[in-house]
């Protein structure tokens, strides 16, 4: 674990760039992690999406999976993949500054 | 005052849960009811063996109500709905059954035709899948007819039952077209929504050296977002494609139909949420959740239900003494895994540990993430075992619920 500074907020990422903890995120730190992941643009859809995955998580206390995604966030699977191209829950989630969603086993 | 327990499935969960609750508890003290909708009991760990010709169908299943103890009410019946609100479950008869506490066993079912174009014209032909007894038959027919051309196993997404299962049918395809002598004309690739060939570092660096000795291909990232079965192409959310003569897939998974008809009682993919340790539903207290059905990050397996039938069936016991619950699940998994050529390796895990090499269950025990003959016939026996130990809810002797680690090669920051 290390602390970075994103968008000017000092942050505490794990290894993998993932916030550790969620109340240090805003909006701005968001769209900085989205430009380091290759995601230039933020749009309306991307933060539908994003802030879908957080109150999820801010209730649940687990991130939804894609499938949950897909059904629940208003966004169909197929755009968040041309959205979030390769795995869009991973990356939507460390955008919405979440831990990584669990893998399932 | 009689305590009415009852029980939804008759599978490995429900059957361990209610022989272990009828030992404890004596016929004028609690009422066992076990409801199912069928009355065919899978071995399904044989179901792997099936599409090989190496078992058949009559072998691996059995009458529900014989695995069942004596005093136990056993009830076939379509389960409607559970009424959270007043502790009732309806059946499709007409019939309600109250409960003080409800066990929720009733598993976990493939749902193929959620994705696109899967259940088409040529699936149970072209395409397949080995996790239910007709599938597994129907598959049999079809690799008997297969002579040659580019097979993919495939998991559509997780959580799966036996995760494992998926390599083991890429291993035993080998050596069944290796024995057929066709392996040269057969192209075999495991396409996998994973990062690798499985979803623990160590296992899957093992697991996926296997693969590549064998001569299997591996496709990891691959989200299946649409099949078109005719055409033989299995195609990507990320629209990458892959081309098949004859896709074994393992479809997306679900919990029971009824759980979403409950109001309340699942998540939205009908697996019913309970607490990682105690296995107490998060919904409602007098509700507990064992196997398949949980959506606990455990294994869907017949080993994790095993070792949660102690702890459940304690915590049932303690919720109508008015007790605190035993929160000691720790998430303990034990599978072998076939490689084919009469051999096989073992992993065993829980939450926090992932399988490392080494002996279990002591450093005398059977070979741990190493390919080994004993292994093997540990997974051959194991079949009388689940009739005969798992089921009647006995214990094994040196096989407790919580994972043993004195065989185990630690890493030495964890070994404290």
């Amino acid at each position: 674990m290390t602390t970075q500074t994103i968008a000017g907020v000092p942050v505490e990422v794990n290894d993998e760039g993932f916030l550790e903890q969620p109340d240090q995120w805003t909006r701005e730190v968001g769209a900085a992690i989205a430009a380091e992941n290759g995601i230039a643009q933020m749009t309306d859809r991307h933060w539908q999406v994003v802030e879908f995955m957080r109150t999820t998580y801010l209730e649940d206390g687990s991130a939804p999976s894609i499938r949950t995604l897909g059904k629940a966030s208003g966004v169909p699977v197929k755009e968040l993949y041309q959205l979030f191209p390769k795995g869009p829950a991973k990356l939507a989630a460390k955008i919405a500054g979440i831990p990584k969603p669990r893998g399932c086993i | 005052m009689t305590h009415r327990i009852v029980i939804l499935g008759g599978g490995t969960g429900g059957t361990i849960a209610a022989n272990r609750l009828r030992r404890r508890y004596d016929e004028r003290d609690a009422t066992i009811t076990v409801v199912d909708r069928n009355d065919w009991h899978v071995y399904q760990p044989g179901l792997l063996f099936v599409p090989f010709g190496l078992t058949h169908t009559e072998d691996i299943v059995r009458p529900r109500g014989h695995q069942l103890h004596g005093g136990i009410d056993y009830r076939l019946a379509e389960i409607e709905a559970v009424d959270l609100d007043t502790d009732t479950v309806r059946l499709d008869d007409g019939s309600t059954l109250p409960y003080d506490v409800l066990v929720v066993a009733s598993g976990a079912v493939l749902l193929p035709e959620e994705t696109e174009g899967l259940t088409g014209p040529g699936w149970g032909e072209k395409a397949g899948t080995f996790y239910d007894v007709d599938g597994a038959s129907a598959l049999e027919r079809s690799l008997v007819r297969f002579d040659g051309g580019r097979v993919l196993v495939n998991v559509v997404d997780m959580p799966i039952k036996c995760p494992v299962a998926p390599l083991e049918f890429a291993f035993l395809a080998d050596w069944y077209f290796h024995e057929r002598g066709l392996r040269e004309k057969v192209e075999l690739t495991y396409v996998t929504p994973l990062d690798g060939a499985f979803t623990k570092p160590a296992a899957s660096k093992a697991l996926g050296g296997i693969l590549d000795e064998k001569g299997i291909e591996l496709v990891t990232e691959f989200n299946t977002g649409e099949v078109d079965v005719a055409g033989g192409r299995l195609v990507s959310y990320d629209d990458r494609e892959e081309r098949f003569d004859l896709l074994v897939t393992i479809p997306l998974h679900g919990g029971a139909p009824f759980v979403a008809r409950s109001d309340g009682l699942g998540d939205d993919l009908n697996f019913a949420p309970a607490d990682d340790h105690t296995l107490q539903s998060k919904v409602k207290p007098n509700v507990f959740v064992i196997g398949d059905a949980s959506s606990l990050p455990a294994s869907k397996a017949g080993s994790v239900t095993h070792f949660e039938g102690e702890i459940l069936v304690e915590n049932v016991q303690r919720f109508l003494a008015g007790e605190d619950l035993d929160a000691s699940y720790d998430g303990h998994a034990n599978c072998f895994i076939e490689t084919g050529f009469h051999r096989a390796l073992m992993i065993d895990f829980n939450y926090e540990t992932e399988p490392l090499p080494g002996h279990f269950p002591t450093k005398i025990g059977a070979p741990l993430l190493k390919e080994s003959r004993l292994n093997h016939l540990g997974k051959l026996m194991f079949q009388w075992f689940y009739w005969h130990a798992l089921l009647p809810g006995r214990d094994i002797p040196g096989v407790g619920p919580d994972m043993p680690t004195a065989g185990k090669d630690l890493p030495a920051a964890a070994a404290t």
